[in-house]
């Protein structure tokens, strides 16, 4: 059975938490990772990767760069 | 003590050690002899003819949040963690970050990161790379990161010359400061070596001490049964100041950064000229450029490594051309030789000397060597005079670099 909406998040809130140190509770679905959470470029590199080993969903450098917002990254998983 | 340039001062001290996470507890187990050189437990012992090493007393991830540690390669985290401790206990200077400066340098760089990275790159491929491989191994990374978090633009470098990094770091950021180019400049050398590959290497230089059954009594300068160095590794960062803006905010002031010597041996690759004349040149250089007569100057804290070919000659060129009064150490024999890192520490440890007015002793030094006539502290540490003082950190690297600077009571 595929991950849920809120499993998802809630496992990208892990990841992001761990890499960044930001709070899980900020990683919500609205959030944009460079103006809301500050996330630089090379932290979205390490996040991808261990998302797609999470989430066993491979995300191409190409989609990487459109996922702008936190539901972006979520949705790329779950479709 | 020339009166027409930028007097140069040290108002903040930083490290973590061997033998202890802060100035305080390093400067205490100095004081009491300690060593901090420990058996190796890592499995891979068995590969390498040396068993010990000084790995640092206080963890980096005890002192850093775990997502600022995993990107930052093991020398980068000891310079954060010695930079912010010499930044606090400055103060927190308030500086234009035009006139902030940062020189801190290693000798080796992100070494560890790059043998782990390799290892993993071969074993599950490009993908799987820290995005922050390259940071993490350039040796200039930690100059970078602590620029970066205090806001120094005008001008962040790294200075790289093996065992004599630390020294030169320092040298080179009182030059900045007595060129304008400065008002504050946070200097230093950090390494984190212990690592197999660059275990086996030195041994297969035959540069390390191999007394296995014995780790604490390994690094003994000067001492006859002395058989190699013991790798240590750490951070030792300062800030340095103009007098003028120091004063102006009311810093405390350890001591005037009161001048640097250089020399090259251009002799050999890795090997000690073995008159010392680039030792003598340095000692020379730094009494010129400071001011300073070798009168002035009552304590050394000496290169000293515990290899057989340069400890004694090192005594001999203090001897020459400083003289035979200064109180002598090397603090080497209790923290292992930090390499890039050893310059900082050993000028943190210098400026507390004089600050202090006490020498910590040299530990493990049971039979003298022949030759050495200077006055080396054993047993239990030495007072140093009252009055108007001096005091010299010599630093030597293999390229042939010699490096002496010396610091003055205020």
């Amino acid at each position: 059975m595929a991950a849920t909406e809120q499993e998802i998040l809630a496992g990208l809130g892990k990841i992001i938490n761990e890499i960044t140190g930001i709070p899980e509770s900020e990683v919500t679905l609205d959030k944009s990772f460079v103006d809301d959470l500050d996330i630089d470029s090379l932290s979205m590199v390490e996040i991808a990767v261990a998302a797609q080993d999470e989430f066993g969903v491979e995300i191409p450098d190409d989609q990487l760069k459109h996922l702008k917002n936190v539901k972006d990254v979520v949705n790329f998983i779950q479709n | 003590m020339s009166t027409d340039r930028v007097r140069v001062v040290v108002t903040g001290l930083g490290v973590t050690t061997p033998l202890g996470g802060d100035v305080d507890s390093t400067w205490s187990a100095l004081l009491a002899g300690k060593s901090g050189v420990r058996p190796l437990t890592e499995e891979w012992v068995d590969s390498v003819p040396v068993k010990f090493a000084a790995r640092v007393a206080v963890e980096p991830t005890e002192v850093l949040p775990r997502p600022e540690s995993r990107r930052l390669d093991r020398a980068e985290q000891f310079a954060l963690i010695a930079a912010r401790q010499a930044w606090q206990d400055a103060g927190t200077p308030k500086v234009a970050p035009d006139r902030l400066g940062v020189v801190v340098g290693s000798g080796i760089g992100g070494i560890t990161t790059i043998l782990n990275a390799y290892d993993l790159f071969k074993e599950k491929g490009w993908q799987r790379l820290s995005p922050f491989t390259v940071p993490m191994l350039m040796p200039n990374g930690s100059a970078g990161w602590i620029g970066i978090e205090i806001g120094a633009t005008a001008g962040v470098h790294a200075t790289v010359s093996a065992c004599a990094t630390g020294a030169e770091s320092i040298g080179y950021a009182m030059e900045m400061i007595r060129s304008g180019r400065a008002d504050v400049v946070v200097a230093g050398g950090t390494e984190a070596a212990i690592h197999p590959l660059n275990i086996a290497s030195f041994a297969a230089m035959r540069a390390m001490s191999t007394r296995n059954d014995d780790p604490q009594r390994a690094s003994r300068p000067w001492d006859r049964g002395r058989d190699g160095f013991v790798l240590g590794e750490g951070a030792g960062i300062i800030v340095l100041e103009s007098e003028e803006h120091a004063l102006a905010r009311g810093a405390r002031i350890y001591a005037e950064a009161a001048g640097v010597g250089y020399s090259a041996d251009a002799h050999h690759i890795a090997q000690p000229e073995p008159t010392g004349a680039g030792i003598r040149s340095a000692a020379r250089r730094v009494l010129e450029d400071s001011g300073l007569t070798g009168e002035d100057i009552r304590h050394v804290n000496a290169h000293a490594t515990s290899t057989p070919a340069g400890d004694v000659v090192e005594t001999v060129a203090i001897q020459e051309i400083i003289g035979d009064h200064p109180i002598v150490t090397a603090t080497k024999s209790m923290t292992g030789h930090l390499l890039g890192g050893a310059g900082g520490i050993e000028s943190v440890f210098t400026i507390k000397a004089l600050y202090d007015r006490v020498v910590p002793p040299t530990v493990n030094l049971d039979d003298l060597d022949d030759g050495v006539e200077v006055d080396i502290v054993q047993g239990e540490p030495r007072k140093l005079p009252d009055g108007q003082i001096a005091a010299i950190n010599n630093s030597f690297g293999f390229g042939g670099h010699n490096v002496a600077v010396a610091f003055a009571s205020v």
